[in-house]
């Protein structure tokens, strides 16, 4: 296990999260304003946070397990359970209601066959909803992972969805 | 398109944005150039006051008093922070984007000498997590701008020492609140902190902070370059708030989009000119003028000034200046109880009458739009936004939830009413539901 970080057990930072969230220490007067930076990229390598990995990071930046687990359980984009490949944020708020958020939504859970919240169970996708994504001009709007997709209409969504293998 | 009328976005580009060259060839970082070289720090925060520019970030606030309350001189703090509001989540809000993805450096020279005015010694972009390009753009910025000595210690060979981060963060729609930001800036839950201590006594670790909207900041180095009499003359006397303004229009019309347009433009200018008016066969039936916490407004109010005052006077607020547009085939709860879905959804919890009475309008809302509200519903809901309104509660969330909520029940409550059932059909409502539970 020499890539691993000695610093921590016994869930075990891969050696290169532990240099990413220095670095990202580095950025604040103190470590605990990593903590958000921190889970961040503890998700990026497993999909979402696993238990274990909680107090770790608690150590590592010098604050208490609770803490974190705290600020991971807050934000929405920390994944507190294990996700798909491909997690679909499907717009919500009101401009895309209005453009017709839900007609996008429906066709998505239909081809899926999951709902809001749920995975499917070859573990591909994940469906959530989000909020404003800030593009209300080209509404409606989802994005799959980090990429935005604009104008989806209900048709166009067996092609997007085939583009995520 | 030029730098004297729509100085914010002459040089966005989506596509490819400036790099560090293509900027400065534009004029770009000759604000910072001239603010340190040429004038002393409260000769900005006075230029900017001088400017009568007001926070872009909905309410509105003079930036040049919010700056002028941060302590200076030998005896302030040597840590001071100037952070950027970049988290943009507002419903019906989509003008940081463009800003942030289309001219990153022009953020980063803003930056730059918003925290000269102040000293601060270093800067924060607070960027919400699902800007993703946006940040790629940013770090790109500084990355450069640290390259080229406009980051870092000692400023273009200046005794001042600054330095600037992106913070990306990871959701929810609370830290939009400026000390909800520090919080989560410090790596905690986005709850709002009691105020005073104001942010610029006792901000992010305690220390002097000012917390401002992208397209405030934006402004600065065009008003640091360009004077404050050109700034207030932008808004060619269209209204008292000084400069452009990133209006925008979503909803069903024929062109939704952002337009850099003088301060104070009508909103049916916006709506009609700019986004070709309503889709071919609506009807508008109601506007939110700048986002989900503004009381909606009706197309009697079109020919309103878009600014504070003006849109304050009608009974609602300018907010971010994007218009949201209800056509005629919606149903005014359905989209009362979309916009008090999210509110409910993004309370933080701190605070009992958010926590508990947003999702109570929601549970109302929801009984009235399928027809299946009780007697006293629509009173009920008049009482929980006066139980939710402002003073009542620990931030402004819950008192911004409530005035959609509040105008709509003014404007349509026929159609509030049409959804109690009366008496006999009430009782045969309950019958069939009945019925269909024994069946």
């Amino acid at each position: 296990m020499s890539t691993v970080c000695a610093k921590t057990k016994p869930y075990l930072l891969h050696v290169d999260d532990c240099v990413s969230i220095e670095e990202e220490m580095r950025h604040y007067d103190d470590p605990r304003a990593a903590s958000i930076g921190a889970l961040k990229i503890v998700q990026k390598r497993h999909g979402w946070v696993p238990d274990d990995a909680i107090p770790v990071i608690g150590h590592f930046l010098g604050i208490p397990a609770t803490d974190v687990e705290g600020v991971a359980t807050f934000y929405n984009l920390i994944f507190r359970r294990p996700v798909g490949r491909y997690v679909i944020k499907v717009c919500d708020s009101v401009a895309c209601f209005l453009t017709g958020y839900e007609q996008i939504r429906d066709e998505v859970c239909k081809q899926l066959g999951i709902g809001f919240g749920e995975t499917t169970a070859d573990g591909r996708f994940t469906l959530l909803p989000i909020c404003c994504l800030g593009a209300c001009d080209k509404g409606p709007v989802l994005m799959i992972n980090d990429e935005t997709h604009f104008d989806v209409s209900p048709q166009g969504i067996v092609g997007l969805l085939e583009r995520y293998p | 398109m030029t730098a004297d009328t729509k100085p914010l976005t002459h040089r966005v580009d989506l596509a490819t944005p400036l790099d560090i060259r293509g900027y400065e060839s534009q004029e770009g970082y000759a604000a910072v150039r001239k603010a340190l070289k040429k004038m002393q720090p409260s000769e900005v925060t006075h230029l900017v006051k001088e400017a009568n520019l007001r926070g872009r970030g909905g309410a509105g606030f003079p930036t040049g008093v919010k700056w002028s309350l941060v302590p200076m001189g030998e005896s302030a703090p040597r840590q001071k922070y100037v952070i950027c509001n970049a988290d943009e989540m507002e419903p019906g809000t989509f003008k940081d984007r463009l800003l942030m993805e289309g001219a990153p450096h022009q953020l980063v020279e803003a930056m730059i000498v918003s925290g000269y005015a102040i000293q601060a010694s270093r800067g924060y972009v607070f960027l919400r997590g699902e800007y993703v390009l946006a940040a790629e753009r940013l770090e790109r910025a500084i990355a450069e701008a640290r390259a080229a000595g406009y980051l870092g210690a000692n400023v273009l060979g200046s005794p001042w020492s600054f330095d600037l981060f992106v913070h990306s963060g990871a959701g929810r729609y609370l830290p939009g609140e400026e000390t909800a930001l520090i919080n989560s800036l410090e790596g905690r839950r986005a709850r709002p902190r009691a105020k005073p201590p104001f942010p610029q006594i006792a901000g992010l670790w305690g220390k002097p902070t000012v917390v401002n909207n992208v397209e405030t900041l934006c402004n600065v180095p065009h008003i640091v370059l360009r004077g404050s009499e050109w700034f207030r003359g932008l808004s060619q006397g269209k209204s008292k708030d000084s400069g452009t303004k990133l209006y925008g229009v979503s909803g069903r019309v024929r062109r939704p989009g952002l337009w850099e347009l003088p301060f104070g433009v009508t909103a049916r200018e916006i709506l009609e000119d700019h986004a070709g008016g309503m889709t071919e066969g609506l009807k508008l039936k109601c506007w939110l003028p700048g986002g989900a916490s503004t009381d909606f407004l009706l197309p009697a109010h079109l020919d309103l000034a878009m600014d504070f005052d003006t849109i304050a006077k009608a009974g609602s607020r300018m907010g971010t200046g994007l218009l949201t547009v209800v056509d005629d085939s919606r149903s005014i709860i359905s989209v009362v109880r979309n916009l008090e879905e999210f509110f409910a959804r993004e309370s933080c919890g701190w605070c009992t009458p958010c926590r508990d009475g947003l999702p109570w309008s929601v549970r109302l809302l929801a009984a009235l739009e399928r027809g299946q509200g009780q007697p006293g519903d629509i009173e009920l809901l008049e009482q929980l936004c006066r139980f939710l309104g402002p003073g009542r509660t620990f931030c402004a969330h819950a008192p911004g939830a409530v005035e959609p909520l509040q105008s709509a029940i003014k404007y349509f409550r026929h159609e509030f009413e049409a959804g109690v059932p009366k008496p006999a059909t009430r009782a045969v409502a309950q019958r069939t539901t009945a019925a269909q539970a024994v069946a």
